[in-house]
């Protein structure tokens, strides 16, 4: 169905006087006059310079009709650019990507969505830009309100309703397309638990009826539940291709053998730095205590009003956050001071395995989360009862205190 | 139905998926329609207002210079004008912007990009039409009804439409690499205004300049418009046909330029 053969991409970086992507008449301009020059210096000819950088390179894989594949790598592996290869939004440098039937592709939800228009002319409107003929979306229509849950406010302008009311919508009209090749970024990563629990199996459904579908996520777990094969993006290349469990294992792996400890100071947005991040002692054992203390640094003058440190499962999936909002927030930091948090967690509940540490910092420059900050594995502590615990993988992430009557 | 991606390919089925998508056009245009008219107090009053103030104050000047009257109405002689300029200007002048206007959707999904501009044009039509009422009230009142010249108005509106799409294509395009066009373009089209019989009629011009005057694909158009709306104005053959072919020219040169840029219009946008 899919076929991905030697498929790269470049793009040229440019030595910026501002920060946009476009030239200005006044460059190419300066370029033309710079050209004779060049070329009496004999050096015309189109050369791979230190500024041109391979976004993807030489990436092939193939999917079968009705496979669901994930995409799994880091930020910046190049799964966002073969996303919009696969869409044609842009073009590859080199190779051939072959597609056997109606594609759809859903880089975000809502596109085109305009707040003037009312929720029914959006539908109408996001429909055809997602490839929806006026007359396949009236046949719908019924069926994308009903699972949108938008029935009273359908004549009401898009810009008054709730964000979650939105983001229903949109993945309403989404829900509804039938490609036989349906390529999508992460758009679960949207709405309330229960609208992600309707998509989800919205998805589940998707895939068991025979559809092919192309899935780029960081979450793993949604990786593992929907994906019966992944490929993993490193640095542009494919680093490995097969069964899920396989693919994500090494991925996660890999992930691990990064140095668990801060070694450098992590930004947040251009104001802001993670100095430092201890978790103490780390390995842990679990149900005992642990210590944590953070600094923060600004590199210019900012105003801080909300941290929390977010924990996650090696999968990805968020457990728990430590909310630091108590603590001498907001506050305003010259250029050079810090701002210093320490605590502890009495009994660190959780079942053994590898978690991150990341934070959500709200300042005046940047709100938003930084992931993988630390690592902190979590060791089984001995056991004392009369039967071995199960395994790890089977227990979830939380040891719960229990008392059981017999 | 089998889609093959590679380097300098998405020439393919490129017409065949503009058929496909032309309900998106006409979704577009209709969305920038709505919105025009959902976000502003007196609508469509605005349409009409725009070409009666022009019409006001170009009459007012050609008082002011004292112009000869001739036989036709001076109100029509100028509306005849105001009317196809205006649709010319605001066309070229929301489909050059309106590839960036519409960032989010040429970064996000993939439809053939000449839709955006041609919807932009299809918008400036619909207000066209809007101010054509202007023309069909004045008419009567000054007791001048059309003749069977008339039938070429269809004709001549399409001429317009395919000028300034060719210009509005080019001009898009341009304005994804160069941003600096999103000056020039307004400053044209206000250097336009002058240059183009609105105020005055061509054969006002002095005849040495006549020829060279002509080369204004705009003077053509309108001496039509007003040769086939007006008893009494007469159309140089010769200026209508360096219209027919600067519009020919524009249109081809738009196409090429914008199809050749267009597979680098999500990477530079």
């Amino acid at each position: 169905m899919v076929s991905v053969e030697g498929v790269g991409k470049q793009y040229r970086l440019q030595h910026q006087r501002g920060s946009e992507p476009y030239r200005t008449l006044r460059d190419s301009i300066a370029d033309a006059a710079a050209a004779p020059f060049k070329w009496l210096n004999g050096s015309r000819q189109a050369v791979t310079t230190p500024d041109d950088f391979w976004a993807l390179r030489d990436v092939s894989f193939d999917v079968g009709g009705g496979e669901v594949v994930g995409i799994i790598g880091r930020n910046g592996a190049g799964k966002s650019t073969l996303l919009k290869i696969l869409s044609r939004i842009t073009e590859p440098t080199t190779g051939r990507i072959t597609l056997q039937g109606r594609v759809a592709s859903l880089l975000e939800v809502g596109t085109g969505f305009h707040s003037e228009l009312t929720g029914r002319e959006n539908i109408f409107l996001n429909g055809a830009i997602l490839g929806m003929t006026r007359q396949e979306i009236r046949r719908k229509f019924e069926s994308i309100v009903a699972f949108a849950d938008v029935e009273r406010f359908l004549d009401t302008p898009v810009k008054r309703y709730s964000s979650g009311m939105y983001v229903r919508l949109a993945f309403a009209v989404a829900a509804h397309l039938e490609p036989e090749i349906f390529v999508i970024d992460e758009v679960l990563a949207v709405g309330d638990a229960e609208f992600q629990k309707k998509s989800l199996g919205k998805m589940h459904e998707v895939s068991r009826g025979g559809r092919t579908v192309l899935f780029v996520s960081h979450n793993m777990a949604a990786v593992q539940a929907l994906c019966n094969r992944a490929v993993w993006l490193d640095r542009g290349r494919v680093a490995a291709a097969g069964p899920t469990a396989d693919v994500v294992a090494s991925y996660l792996q890999a992930a691990h053998s990064v140095d668990r400890s801060l070694l450098a100071p992590i930004e947040v947005g251009s104001h802001l730095e993670v100095r430092a991040f201890r978790l103490t002692p780390n390995p842990v054992t679990s149900g005992e205590t642990m210590r944590f203390s953070l600094v923060l640094a600004a590199t210019a003058p900012t105003k801080l009003a909300e941290v929390a440190i977010l924990i996650y499962s090696s999968l990805e999936t968020r457990i728990a956050i430590i909310d630091l909002r108590t603590v001498s927030l907001p506050t305003r930091l010259e250029a050079g001071q810090t701002w210093t948090v320490d605590g502890g967690i009495s009994s660190v509940r959780l079942v053994e395995g590898d978690y991150r540490f990341g934070l959500f910092v709200n300042s005046s420059e940047f709100i938003g989360d930084v992931t993988d900050v630390v690592e902190l594995t979590v060791q089984a502590r001995p056991h004392t009862g009369q039967v071995v615990p199960y395994s790890a993988v089977h227990r979830g992430f939380v040891e719960l205190d229990v008392q059981v009557n017999s | 139905m089998k889609i093959i991606i590679e380097p300098g390919r998405s020439a393919t089925h490129y017409w065949r998926d503009l058929w496909r998508y032309r309900e998106l056009m006409s979704f577009l245009a209709w969305r920038d329609i709505a919105v025009r008219y959902k976000q502003t107090a007196i609508g469509l009053a605005w349409a009409l207002i725009r070409p009666a103030l022009t019409l006001i104050v170009f009459v007012a000047f050609r008082r002011m210079a004292g112009l000869q009257q001739g036989t036709v109405p001076e109100v029509l002689l100028v509306l005849a004008a105001v009317l196809p300029w205006q649709f010319f200007s605001s066309a070229v002048l929301e489909s050059s912007g309106s590839l960036i206007g519409n960032t989010a959707l040429i970064s996000k999904v993939y439809f053939p990009r000449l839709i955006i501009p041609v919807a932009a044009v299809v918008t400036a039509f619909v207000d066209f039409l809007a101010t054509m009422l202007l023309l069909a009230l004045l008419m009567p009142w000054y007791g001048m009804l059309p003749d069977a010249r008339i039938v070429a108005l269809p004709a001549l509106v399409l001429l317009t439409s395919a000028l300034a799409l060719g210009l509005g294509l080019l001009l898009a395009a341009l304005t994804v690499s160069y941003r600096d066009f999103r000056y020039v373009v307004p400053f044209l089209i206000q250097l336009g205004l002058f240059v183009s019989p609105i105020a005055f009629a061509s054969s006002q011009v002095p005849e040495a300049w006549r020829a060279v005057y002509s080369l204004n694909p705009m003077v053509g158009i309108i001496d039509a418009f007003r040769w086939s709306l007006l008893r009494g104005v007469a159309v140089e053959p010769a200026s209508l046909v360096t219209s027919v072919v600067m519009t020919g020219v524009s249109l081809a040169l738009g196409t090429w330029y914008f199809r050749r840029t267009e597979r680098r219009f999500a990477d530079a946008i």
